[in-house]
């Protein structure tokens, strides 16, 4: 593995456009939605190059859901698209009730998901959004970890019946993927083995969490790097095969420490194999203005941040 | 269990037969009674006997469902009984033995909550058996407390938080449209219900995309749980904001049927604009001690209750 930082980098959101085009051309049934935020989403990529199966329906992003919710109901399949912090905060009700509960084939793409959205602010970061959706019986949640990976999760959304919600961010990221990366929803991969301890991370921690296992391996300590792309249904069996293999666990979120991948894999381990673990993520606090590489410094979710919870859990493991 | 009007068994075969031949040929009301420019007033007396009939027996129905199932809103449910009746028996082109026919008119049940009043129709109009209406709240039973799309034939959407279902029946609107289908969707909204925000996110949404095949009925019944609509909080004059948000929009006596019939009508013959009918009702109706009364909106009757309920409703005789 070569050193992250000398990748290419590409956003999220703009792998999710180009995903929507290439879909679109595939499947008829495929419409989209945005609520006044197609040029920041991407979706306005899709709204070019079909612009009779595209939906603006402006800043009401009740209806946003409520209006996809019987598209679906009709036989499309809508990618309905704003800021994860309005989409799952103000439309939660929406989701629950009109698409989770009925169990519709309704996919929710969020962008500007976490810290890294940056300069807006706190009230524009959704740190709570994989915990909101999470919690409703039926709903799959991924969050992708570069652009290759973005696009092979929007057509497995797309392709699987029933609700989806798919977590981007805003900033670029490096591309950690081949054209040839397998993604099946569901299915962790452990990007690199070792017997020392595991990091469990998800979406841009993925990158982070290679990092620091490419520091850690030069100072000889080997650490397992699994990528859980999809928080929904989590793989409970590879966590608990690599919590015991490894006995030091730790998990790397751009998300509050509620809620999200650390809670997940804590309540796996809690039922199926105690084990000692460190979450990383946002601690009971909102975020703030900074560029996004401030903020992840700041709040304590870079690869050195990685490698101190490395070092922490593996002193309560004995090591 | 009831005699005479109330059972619906009893249903005249003479109104079986009439509005039989009407509605498989999926003709609306104008194209019954003219024809040839002729007026045909056995024909319209005939219909409104039959339909009257029929929500006589929807109301009968509500009060034994509710009364079996011990809870569950009445007031509501008995409000939109002639709103339903024209619907399931005059307007909509729906085939109960294929419940998802893909060119169906579709009937979404915004006001959730009235869940009974649809599961009359729906039962009396042959998507399942009537005992079933029985087992309404009950453990295990496709009848839930609000209505559930993944359980019950028929149901068109998932609703019971109010506010949502315009949403809804507006994206099965534009995918008819998207999809070149003939079919129209309505809506029932309750008048309280219109103080949700999302109401008038949809309704905006609908006017701005022009669908025509939209049409949104309020059960203006003035009331709400905490009190009348006029003092909870005031969603009026309920016309005249339908109207500046874009839709062409009618007000009609929600318990006249043949005036509710031609408003369905008149809602067929606009086309580029969504349309709203503004149905002013007495939430209860039908039931005296019910009728409105604040108190009735989420009560289910007793057993006394309901047989006075029935008793009177029997008496009710041609003249609702
Ligand atoms: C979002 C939401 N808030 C509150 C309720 C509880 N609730 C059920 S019925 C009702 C009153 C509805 O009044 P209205 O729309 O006028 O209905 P109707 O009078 O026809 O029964 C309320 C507040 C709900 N179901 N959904
Ligand atoms: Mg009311």
């Amino acid at each position: 593995m070569t050193a992250i930082q000398s990748r290419q980098l590409i956003a999220n959101r703009d792998a999710y456009g180009q995903a929507l085009v290439d879909l679109g051309g595939r499947i008829p049934e495929l419409v989209v939605l945005d609520a006044d935020l197609s040029k920041s989403t991407k979706t306005s990529e899709f709204a070019k190059a079909y612009p009779e199966r595209f939906f603006d329906m402006g800043i009401a992003e009740q209806n946003l859901i409520g209006t996809a919710a019987g598209l679906a109901l009709a036989g499309k399949i809508p990618c309905a698209s704003t800021f994860a912090v309005f989409a799952t905060g103000r439309a939660f009700d929406q989701i629950r009730n009109t698409i989770a509960y009925p169990g519709l084939n309704v996919k929710i793409v969020a962008t500007h998901a976490g810290i890294t959205v940056g300069e807006d602010g706190g009230s524009h970061q959704a740190i709570e959004d994989i915990a909101l959706m999470r919690v409703l019986p039926g709903m799959t949640v991924i969050v992708p970890a570069d652009a290759i990976e973005t696009e092979k999760a929007v057509a497995a959304a797309v392709a699987m019946r029933g609700p989806v919600y798919i977590r981007l961010g805003r900033t670029a990221v490096p591309v950690l993927f081949g054209e040839d990366h397998q993604f099946q929803i569901g299915k962790a991969v452990v990007l690199r083995d070792g017997a020392d301890a595991v990091v469990f991370a998800t979406g841009v921690m993925v990158a982070e969490a290679l990092q620091a296992a490419i520091t850690l391996a030069e100072r000889g300590v080997n650490v397992a790097v699994v990528n859980v792309h999809t928080v929904k249904p989590l793989d409970v069996e590879l966590i608990v095969e690599l919590a015991r293999r490894t006995g030091a666990v730790v998990t790397a979120e751009e998300h509050s420490i509620y809620g999200g991948l650390g809670s997940a894999v804590a309540e796996v381990l809690g039922e199926h194999y105690p084990a000692p673990l460190v979450r990383l993520g946002v601690r009971d606090r909102f975020g703030e203005s900074g560029s996004p590489a401030q903020l992840m410094e700041a709040l304590g979710l870079t690869a050195p941040h990685i490698i101190k919870a490395v070092e922490r859990v593996r002193l309560r493991a004995g090591r | 269990m009831a005699a005479g009007g109330c059972n619906h068994l009893q249903l005249s075969d003479s109104w079986r037969a009439s509005t039989k031949s009407v509605r498989n040929a999926g003709m609306l009301l104008s194209e019954v009674l003219i024809q040839g420019g002729n007026i045909l007033p056995e024909a319209q007396d005939e219909l409104i006997k039959g339909l009257r009939q029929r929500a006589r027996q929807i109301r009968c129905d509500l009060v034994r469902m509710l009364a079996a199932a011990g809870s569950g809103h009445s007031g509501g449910s008995l409000s939109a009984v002639e709103v339903v009746t024209a619907l399931y028996w005059q307007v909509l082109r729906i085939r109960p033995e294929d419940p998802s026919w893909p060119d169906r008119d579709r009937f979404v049940l915004s006001k959730g909550h009235a869940a009974p009043v649809l599961y009359a129709a729906l039962a009396e109009r042959g998507y399942f058996p009537v005992e079933e209406l029985l087992t309404l709240r009950k453990l295990g039973s496709r009848l839930q407390g609000h209505p559930d799309v993944r359980k019950l034939p028929g149901v068109e959407a998932s609703t019971g938080s109010l506010g949502q279902g315009l949403s809804v029946g507006l994206g099965m609107a534009l995918a008819g449209r998207l999809d070149r289908r003939p079919y129209r969707v309505y809506v029932l909204l309750g008048d309280g219900e219109c103080e949700e925000g999302q109401v008038w996110e949809a309704a905006m949404a609908a006017a701005h995309y022009r669908t025509g095949n939209l049409t949104v009925i309020i059960d203006n019944n003035g009331l709400q749980i905490d009190g009348p609509v006029t003092s909870v909080l005031s969603p009026l004059p309920l016309p005249e904001k339908w109207r500046a948000f874009g839709w062409a929009v009618t007000e009609v006596d929600g318990h006249d049927l043949p005036a509710l019939l031609q408003a369905f009508d008149w809602s067929v013959g606009i086309t580029g604009q969504p349309t709203a009918i503004v149905a002013h009702t007495v939430k209860g109706k039908g039931v005296s001690f019910m009728e409105n009364q604040v108190d009735w909106h989420g009560k289910a009757p007793s057993a006394d209750q309901a047989t006075c309920a029935l008793t009177e409703l029997q008496q009710g005789g041609e003249n609702r």
